[in-house]
């Protein structure tokens, strides 16, 4: 037994310096390059149709305003309808909300549920290199690569849509969007780049909880659309305490969080008037339902009702605020992908198997 | 210097032990055979000393104390699982040029030259291999890491009687290159499976698992060296199971067979016949026993002993 047993001298490797870091370099890209490679056709096809539905998008816009400008030119009203069916479908931005999410799960989700599904972890975590070092070694870089991907692309849904926030559409009757409109908010400025690293820190740790890889995708596309939800409807609203007027001309930029009435100074109701109001103050028949995001119909009731004593009091969110949400949004959402690439890594190097 | 040793180490898969209380030290500079029936428990503790489970309970240190799964330990222990994972969509040269950059040694050149020699073409996409090839290529991946100790989990499973002959030739010869170079001690192997048959022929130390515990562990020539097998009277049986060191008995009508703990030298009983005991007989009734004891608190009519 002793006959083979090592020098003293031989046992220096002890303290040994680890595999260098950049090594992983060869092995990320090459394990991930056709991840990396499909994501970018995919929205490289996403972004020629965006471009040419841009390009319509703008030229109906064009025609609405030279159309509309002088007042009561007949051909003003078709090309305010062509305006505002142009891409109809893209229009609320609702669609464009997916593909953070699917890159995401489709990205993130597999790169350990399928070392774990295939067993290839056990080569590859018995490897010199270390197993938590491998696995923030991989998810940093592929993180960060799929974020700036998504910025890039969020420059083009930007331009896209710059139509719809222009100022004056609502004196036309052309759409006008608040940029804090649910569905484009987080389109543009570091939002999608946030919400895309966001949706791969998910997936990646479900990946490593669930340990398989469709089940993790589902996980990741239910648990990443639940968190879409809840900073939309909730958080987002409360990023900054909303300004309050009793102002019934806001532009169409503003979003509009509530309305609450008073009379004399003391409470009356929120939100929609009650129909026993209406009927005896608009007795012309009910406006059609309050628009959303601060179209002109409010100050339509606003009309029939300011004249008896009511005042219309609404909290709603300035267009200036943009940058501001759009860095308090990015900001928790780095936070939260940190701590969740960090809850990963932590996870494979306590894991047992 | 121990390639692997373990103190009353314990894994739990929910309220399930795999392995228990197991204490052993697998001395370097041997094949060692890790042999025992299927859910024996040598996957797990194969498992923690390549530090890919953490223990439930004691601990396990690789390579002359260094903890399983650190960066000193998972430098010097090559790993192949059971099953040889592969990335199926790699080519066997992405697999060589995967290993290398995953560590701080790796032989490019040996690894080149085993691999033609095997004719296992480099552009070839590792799930495209064989089972054999795949398993070959594994275990060239393994050995041109030039690891102090090579732990290979049920290599031969997958393999036909000529892949595993060429398996078993491939790591025979790695052991002779690493002693001949005059290496560091040489590359230690520890080998596992549940036919002992296809290691006897070139392991010399032996640790047998059944139901999550050892049950016997040592160089096979010294274990040899002190079991006999006694043949005599089966009406007289008992009287030497008091007196003698007994693992297993074996009655028949007229004749019972005691396997004990003896040397040559120790003296025979009057009308016994002693000889010599061949490793799969004595790791047969090790088995059996391990098997009666556990299953069984007190005596029992008609059981060993």
């Amino acid at each position: 037994m002793t006959a083979l047993s090592v020098p003293a001298g031989r046992e220096e490797d002890v303290s040994l310096r680890p595999v260098p870091w950049q090594r992983m370099g060869w092995v990320t890209w090459r394990q991930h390059r056709a991840t990396l490679v499909s994501v970018a056709v995919f929205l490289g096809a996403l972004a020629v149709l965006l471009y040419l539905a841009g390009r319509q998008l703008r030229s109906a816009h064009a025609a609405a305003i030279a159309a509309c400008h002088t007042a009561s030119s007949l051909a003003c009203p078709p090309a305010i309808v062509a305006f505002n069916g142009t891409n109809g479908f893209l229009a609320n931005g609702f669609m464009p909300q997916a593909v953070p999410v699917l890159i995401g799960a489709f990205a993130g989700a597999p790169v350990l549920a399928r070392e774990l599904e295939t067993g290839t972890f056990r080569y590859a975590w018995t490897q010199g290199f270390g197993r938590w070092r491998w696995t923030l070694a991989k998810l940093v870089p592929l993180a960060v690569a799929l974020a700036a991907a998504a910025w890039v692309f969020s420059l083009l849904l930007n331009w896209y849509y710059q139509p719809y926030f222009a100022a004056g559409n609502q004196n036309l009757s052309l759409e006008e969007w608040t940029p804090f409109s649910p569905g484009l908010f987080d389109l543009r400025g570091i939002g999608f780049a946030a919400w895309t690293l966001v949706a791969f820190a998910i997936g990646a740790l479900a990946g490593m909880l669930i340990r398989r890889v469709v089940p993790a995708i589902v996980a990741t596309l239910a648990a990443y659309t639940a968190l879409a939800f809840a900073a939309g409807g909730w958080l987002r609203p409360a990023y900054m305490t909303p300004l309050v007027t009793s102002n019934l001309n806001l532009p169409g930029s503003a979003w509009i969080i509530s309305q609450r009435w008073t009379k004399g100074g003391k409470f009356a109701f929120t939100g929609f008037p009650p129909d026993s109001l209406l009927n005896r103050f608009c007795p012309d028949g009910p406006p059609g339902p309050v628009g959303p995001f601060g179209k002109s119909k409010p100050v339509s009731i606003a009309e029939c009702l300011t004249p008896h004593g009511y005042t219309q009091w609404t909290s709603y969110q300035p267009a200036s605020r943009f940058w501001p949400f759009q860095w308090i949004e990015g900001g928790w959402l780095l936070a939260l992908s940190v701590l969740l690439i960090a809850a990963t890594v932590w996870l494979v190097r306590r894991r047992a198997a | 210097m121990n390639v692997i040793e373990t103190s009353d180490l314990g894994k739990r898969y929910g309220s399930t032990w795999a392995l228990r209380e197991c204490t052993v030290a697998i001395p370097a500079g041997h094949v060692t055979a890790l042999v025992g029936p299927n859910g024996a428990g040598k996957t797990t503790l194969l498992n923690l000393a390549a530090g890919l489970a953490a223990p439930s309970a004691g601990g396990v240190t690789v390579l002359g104390g260094r903890p399983a799964g650190s960066p000193a330990a998972l430098d010097g222990i090559a790993f192949v699982a059971q099953d040889t994972p592969m990335y199926k969509n790699l080519s066997a040269r992405d697999m060589l040029h995967l290993t290398r950059n995953l560590n701080r040694r790796f032989d490019q050149r040996y690894a080149e030259a085993r691999l033609t020699e095997l004719g296992i073409p480099l552009k070839r996409k590792a799930g495209k291999l064989s089972g054999g090839q795949q398993a070959q290529l594994a275990l060239t991946l393994a050995l041109a890491r030039r690891p102090r100790l090579l732990v290979l989990d049920e290599p031969m499973a997958m393999l036909d009687p000529i892949a595993r002959h060429d398996f078993m030739a491939l790591v025979m010869t790695a052991m002779a290159e690493g002693k001949g170079a005059g290496e560091a001690g040489g590359v230690s192997v520890v080998l596992s499976s549940h036919v002992l048959a296809e290691l006897e022929r070139v392991a010399d130390y032996l640790v047998l698992m059944s139901r999550g515990r050892v049950q016997l562990a040592g160089e096979v020539d010294d274990l040899l060296a002190s079991h006999r097998v006694l043949t005599g009277p089966a009406a007289g049986a008992d009287r030497y199971t008091e007196r003698l060191s007994v693992v297993h008995a074996r009655r028949g009508e007229a004749q019972a067979h005691l396997l004990v703990r003896a040397s040559a030298s120790d003296a025979v009983p009057p009308g016994w016949e002693a000889h010599p005991v061949g490793l799969e007989e004595l790791a047969l009734a090790y088995l059996r026993a391990g098997r009666d004891g556990a299953a069984r608190p007190g005596p029992r009519p008609g059981s060993a002993i």
